[in-house]
């Protein structure tokens, strides 16, 4: 199983002293958290994309290709990746580049954006979202399975002999995710190409969320990818700790007062109530995560969300520590006894390098053998 | 004998109120109304002022709680709709337009919907046809034509006392009416076969993206 964190990439004031980072500091500081991610023992960070203030990750490839030389293990991801308004040749292009300097360390999500204006700023109709999903994705995979691509759609200019440069590192597309919190279509999806499904249900009640996932998992079964269970589940998850329940809540309750996405809503509690979001101990947090598997079933990605709402960089720093020494540990340990042998792990670029080799193989054995006879 | 349900939403915010008290006034001339045709009414009460806190953090975080979620349910499960708010600032009040802010919109598609308000003066009692016969013609609700306005001196003097009284009738069973054919009552279709409850029968109030799943072949297709 993988962990690791996703950042949004606000910049939002620190509702305790006032101050605001500039966005050079908020970049940079992305920059060091996801260094320390690696530094405790996480597998996985992934960076929003967004075209507005107050949110400074417009161009993930360029942060995550600085990432790929400052890191050795981390896989490099996205949460997510505008699969509507980006051009699905530059999205193969800029993903492949990057395979190739991370040395594979890399997989994506694929999203359809919640900010309205970024369809008509990047020249889109909202009101198309799903069908720009449907066919730039379609297109992006073959511009990384195909050499050469003669493709006409309804929302690009037609393609006549392109190949995307550079390849697929080893000849092996990037894993793919796609993230969605209300669509059945992009689970169907994701389920159809047997790709993997992230349910970021961290603002969001438990059961809307079963139900997307039960879709995915009966449709990836469907599809002949697998049993339902063996489907591919990421989830998001929001925590904040301190040794002590007590000083946790208490620390981050004006945080989450002020929070860009719930504050001045419900209660600290009543929200921790209803969505994964756990502020306490570690103990708590190793209980409500274990807590998702019963919930959705043995899965494969587990992604938090921790420097967001105004936190201080040292503060985050001190919750990556928590969590890659109290929290994950023991996650890892859980999660690895309860899930049965048949349910796999999350593709990675040498899972993925290793099963090409083994269906080149046998394609070779079968044209060998069809010569002999 | 069938029973039906009416969900009967009142926006009033003193207790008692008056938004109150024309409620069950309309809710009572419902359960008359549908007594002549030996049918049964059963009416789920939603007073907003008890929401208040969970409608505001609906809108703010995007997804109800348990109480509002079972309300919303309530809602937009029932047969039909009784829907009263008192006048503030020259409309409804800001709290009844939140309660349908936070539903789906094809929710209440083609549902009855008797609407009805109450304010200081009958100088307001255009407020129905200005604002609440849009907002639920936005919602493709099914409105009754009688909408009921009682100032505050209807609730007093005998002649104009009864004709609220009048009113509240007349809108009672044009509710019922639209709520659609019964066996027995000969006011149906020729042919038509209504089930036990008319619950969940109405064309076009599909609400939930799941049971209308288009297989990924068929979205690729459409390109």
């Amino acid at each position: 199983m993988q962990f690791g964190i996703f950042t949004v990439g606000d910049v939002t004031t620190d509702p305790t002293t006032g101050r605001t980072p500039t966005e050079a500091q908020r970049i940079k500081a992305m920059v060091t958290i996801a260094q320390k991610a690696e530094e405790v023992g996480l597998d996985v960070f992934a960076s929003g994309e967004h075209h507005n203030p107050p949110f400074v990750p417009s161009s993930p490839t360029t942060m995550l290709g600085y990432l790929a030389a400052k890191t050795d293990k981390l896989i490099l991801s996205t949460s997510t990746t505008l699969i509507t308004t980006n051009d699905p040749v530059k999205i193969a292009e800029d993903f492949a580049m990057l395979q190739h300097l991370a040395d594979g360390r890399v997989d994506l999500m694929m999203g359809r954006g919640n900010t309205g204006p970024v369809y008509p700023w990047f020249g889109k109709d909202i009101a198309k979202g799903i069908e720009l999903a449907v066919e730039n994705y379609d297109l992006l995979r073959r511009l990384w399975r195909e050499d050469v691509v003669d493709w006409q759609g309804m929302f690009r200019t037609p393609l006549h002999g392109f190949t995307s440069t550079p390849r697929p590192l080893d000849g092996v597309p990037p894993f793919v995710w796609h993230g969605s919190i209300r669509s059945p279509e992009i689970a169907e999806q994701a389920a159809y190409y047997g790709d993997g499904f992230f349910a970021n249900h961290i603002f969001w009640p438990k059961a809307h969320f079963q139900r997307l996932i039960e879709l995915y998992r009966t449709r990836f079964e469907h599809y002949g990818h697998g049993t339902a269970d063996q489907a591919i589940v990421g989830l998001g998850g929001q925590v904040f700790m301190r040794k002590n329940s007590q000083d946790a809540v208490k620390e981050f309750r004006p945080y989450f007062d002020h929070a860009p996405v719930y504050g001045y809503g419900p209660s600290l509690e009543d929200f921790t109530e209803m969505t994964p979001l756990t502020v306490g101990s570690p103990a708590e947090v190793i209980e409500k995560t274990l807590k998702f598997r019963e919930y959705f079933g043995d899965y494969q990605r587990q992604l938090f969300l921790m420097d967001h709402a105004g936190l201080p960089l040292k503060t985050v720093l001190e919750q990556l520590d928590l969590l890659g020494e109290e929290v994950v540990p023991v996650l890892r340990k859980e999660f690895n006894a309860l899930r049965p042998a048949r349910v796999p792990n999350a593709p990675t670029h040498r899972s993925l390098q290793a099963a090409k080799l083994a269906a080149d193989q046998a394609a070779a054995d079968l044209s060998s053998a069809g010569i002999q006879s | 004998m069938t029973t039906f349900t009416v969900a009967m939403v009142s926006a009033g915010l003193s207790q008692p109120s008056s938004t109150r008290l024309l409620a069950d006034q309309l809710a009572d001339a419902v359960r008359r109304a549908a007594g002549i045709d030996g049918d049964r009414v059963e009416v789920v009460t939603l007073e907003l002022r008890e929401l208040a806190h969970d409608i505001t953090n609906n809108l703010l975080t995007g997804f109800p709680n348990v109480p509002l979620h079972s309300a919303i349910d309530a809602l937009t499960s029932a047969d039909a709709v009784i829907a009263v708010t008192p006048v503030f600032s020259a409309s409804y009040s800001g709290l009844f337009k939140s309660f349908f802010d936070v539903i789906e919109p094809a929710a209440l598609t083609g549902t009855p919907v008797l609407m009805a308000a109450t304010g200081g003066s009958a100088r307001h009692s255009l407020v129905l046809d200005y604002a609440l016969r849009p907002l639920f013609s936005h919602l493709k609700a099914t409105i009754v034509p009688t909408g009921v306005f009682a100032a505050t001196a209807d609730f007093g003097s005998d002649g104009a006392g009864r004709s609220l009284a009048d009113r509240v009738n007349r809108a009672g069973r044009e509710l019922v009416a639209l709520i659609g054919p019964t066996p027995g009552r000969g006011t149906g279709f020729d042919g038509a076969e209504p089930g036990p409850s008319r619950t969940g029968n109405r064309p076009g109030r599909e609400s939930d993206p799941f049971d209308a799943l288009v297989p990924f072949t068929e979205l690729l297709a459409r390109r």
